[in-house]
């Protein structure tokens, strides 16, 4: 068998294991689909009325930042899931078959990236609820979700380093959510990147949670408040839909490399 | 160049592996000839498991080499992983999945077709007693269920070396002999095993050869008689009926043995190595009774593993306390 049969073939397998898990054990779906209708209740009724003067606007706007905000915590639950796996000695076991060595890796970001579809879904409809709507083409709209679960699968590959790393669950808790935070409030998610001091301001545009809120906005044909208009002149706001692809693929060709190098010297405990 | 794969089925030549300035191998050699069981026999932290994990690929020695069935894991490990099964320290099955799931899963990845995974699924849960489990998920099993779940991930490609990393840690005593007997049956169909515990009682009942290993070296090997006959002479074991009368039984102990008999208040039970065997304890018994001392047990044994231990590192095995006393001496007793 060549070695890319193989090695999708050890993949489906490894999917099929991780969604079995979460089908006997749903409640590994609360953080995925829970966590979302929560923020946008917060964001939307909680600051909606403070922030700009128009919290109908606001809510609309606040869905993409969500959007984004919620595929990059997938990699929270790839780094909680290869930490658990290491921690158990499932990854030994793994380690010792005679398999794809990318396998265990790619098999638990596609699970992960279902469960993360399942959540883009549930956050939909939370959205549409608030009054969120998708004005634009069928297609533009596709592609919207294609940008956030593309986004969403690199973010899982850095996860899985990440969990490598951390080496068990305890660790793999702090160390897998921690950094979500500025990734994801520095950012246009929520406000403004323009209203950021200097130096945030430059990360705030560069950073791929802002691109790709910015695109999926821009594709749903969902407008801004006044307050919120991007102004930024700065190129990735001016190519939000290129750069959110764009940084999505160079974080896979960092971190997927790696990734598996780190797998393959792995060690539990 | 390493003997021939059919006689010999691993073959390690002075494996060096160090953590920062801890040696945790320091120049192990092992071999195991095909169709017998080697115990990897230390305390915690001996090297036993960095040894493991050097032979199934799992890890890179720092220098060295070793070949298993053939395979030189360092040059060919895929060849080795297709020759071994691991089964390791904690049971890595899936507690989501069944138990049927959990093998098939196994064969797939070891290259085998649906159907050959799905066959040798259901022989071997049938042939480890989960056959009545098979289709419960994993988290449902006892602690001796899920070891031989794991136990038979291990044997799912038929491996020409099965290696197993501390079987039975952490089972309660049950658990420990229904792994011990899957053990055996694996041992009575000829397979090549290399087993790793803490357990003196368990390698002396499933290996044919064991190698002590301590600090990263291997400080004595050979088969638990030699080793045990290494120790040289019997003991008299006697235990007393009340605490005052300890002293005294260890002073007529003293008397009759060669060394410094061994004392444990706690037990009240002292015993000393003698050479003239059952002389020696027809005498110890009329000297104990003349003194009037009460005696509630009593025994002559030839040296257990848990003496070689004692005799070559200074110091006991890790888990002195289990498996239960009573349980050992009367093994002891018939040997």
């Amino acid at each position: 068998m060549s070695v890319i049969t193989a090695g999708a073939r050890d993949s489906s397998v490894v999917t099929w294991r991780n969604l079995m898990n979460v089908r006997r054990q749903p409640d590994l779906l609360l953080g995925a689909t829970v966590q979302p209708i929560m923020f946008v209740l917060l964001f939307a009724f909680v600051f909606g009325g403070s922030i700009g003067d128009n919290p109908d606007a606001y809510r609309e706007f606040l869905m993409g930042g969500i959007f984004a905000q919620t595929v990059a915590f997938n990699s929270a639950y790839t780094t909680l899931g290869m930490a658990a796996d290491l921690e158990k000695g499932v990854i030994d076991r793994f380690r010792s078959l005679p398999m794809s060595r990318g396998a265990v890796l790619f098999g638990r970001t596609t699970a992960d990236l279902a469960v993360s579809a399942l959540g883009l879904l549930v956050m939909s409809i939370c959205g549409l609820l608030v009054g969120w709507r998708i004005r634009g083409s069928f297609l533009d709209a596709v592609l919207a979700y294609a940008i956030l679960l593309l986004f969403s699968f690199a973010m899982s590959w850095v996860g899985a380093f990440v969990g490598m790393a951390s080496g068990n669950v305890q660790v793999a808790q702090s160390a897998g959510f921690i950094w979500m935070f500025p990734l994801t409030f520095v950012s246009s998610a929520f406000v403004s990147a323009n209203a950021m001091p200097g130096p945030l301001k430059v990360i705030a545009n560069w950073n791929p949670v802002t691109a790709v809120a910015d695109a999926v906005r821009d594709l749903f044909g969902n407008p801004r408040p006044g307050i919120l208009q991007a102004t930024s002149d700065s190129w990735p706001a001016q190519h939000s839909v290129l750069w959110s692809i764009v940084s999505c693929l160079a974080i896979l060709a960092i971190f997927a490399p790696i990734a598996v190098a780190k797998y393959r010297k792995v060690a539990s405990k | 160049m390493p003997p021939s794969a059919s006689q010999v089925a691993v073959h390690a030549e002075a494996l060096v592996k160090t953590y920062g300035s801890t040696r945790a191998l320091d120049g192990v050699d092992l071999e195991i000839r095909s169709g017998t069981v080697l115990g990897l026999l230390g305390p915690n932290g001996a090297g036993k498991t960095t040894t493991v994990r050097i032979l199934t690929t799992l890890l890179k020695p720092d220098s060295g080499r070793a070949f298993v069935a053939g395979h030189d894991v360092l040059a060919d490990p895929a060849a080795v992983r297709r020759s071994i099964g691991l089964s390791g320290q904690y049971a890595a099955v899936d507690e989501n999945l069944t138990g049927y799931e959990n093998l098939y899963m196994v064969g797939r990845l070891y290259g085998m077709s649906r159907s050959d995974s799905g066959a040798r699924a259901r022989a071997l849960l049938d042939r480890f007693r989960l056959k009545d489990a098979a289709e419960r998920p994993a988290k449902t099993y006892s602690g001796g269920m899920r070891r031989r779940l794991d136990l038979a991930g291990a044997l799912v490609a038929e491996p020409t070396v099965v290696v197993l990393d501390e079987p039975t840690t952490g089972l309660d005593p049950r658990g420990r002999l229904d792994t011990w007997e899957v053990i055996g049956e694996l041992v009575a169909d000829g397979a090549t095993v290399l087993l790793t515990t803490q357990y003196l009682e368990e390698a002396d009942q499933l290996a044919d050869n064991i190698l002590v290993i301590d600090h990263g070296k291997v400080i004595a090997g050979g088969t638990p008689d030699q080793l045990k006959n290494g120790v040289g002479g019997e003991r008299i074991e006697v235990v007393v009926g009340e605490a005052g009368e300890v002293e005294k039984a260890r002073q007529i102990l003293f008397s009759l043995g060669s060394g410094e008999p061994t004392v444990d208040d706690h037990q009240r039970r002292v015993s000393v190595k003698v050479d003239t065997g059952p002389k020696a304890l027809v005498e110890a018994l009329r000297r104990l009774d003349q003194e009037g001392i009460s005696i509630l047990d009593v025994a002559l044994h030839r040296p257990t593993l848990d003496d070689v231990f004692l005799s070559l590192t200074g110091h006991a095995a890790e888990e002195a306390v289990e498996p239960e006393p009573k349980g050992r001496k009367s093994k002891k007793g018939a040997s």
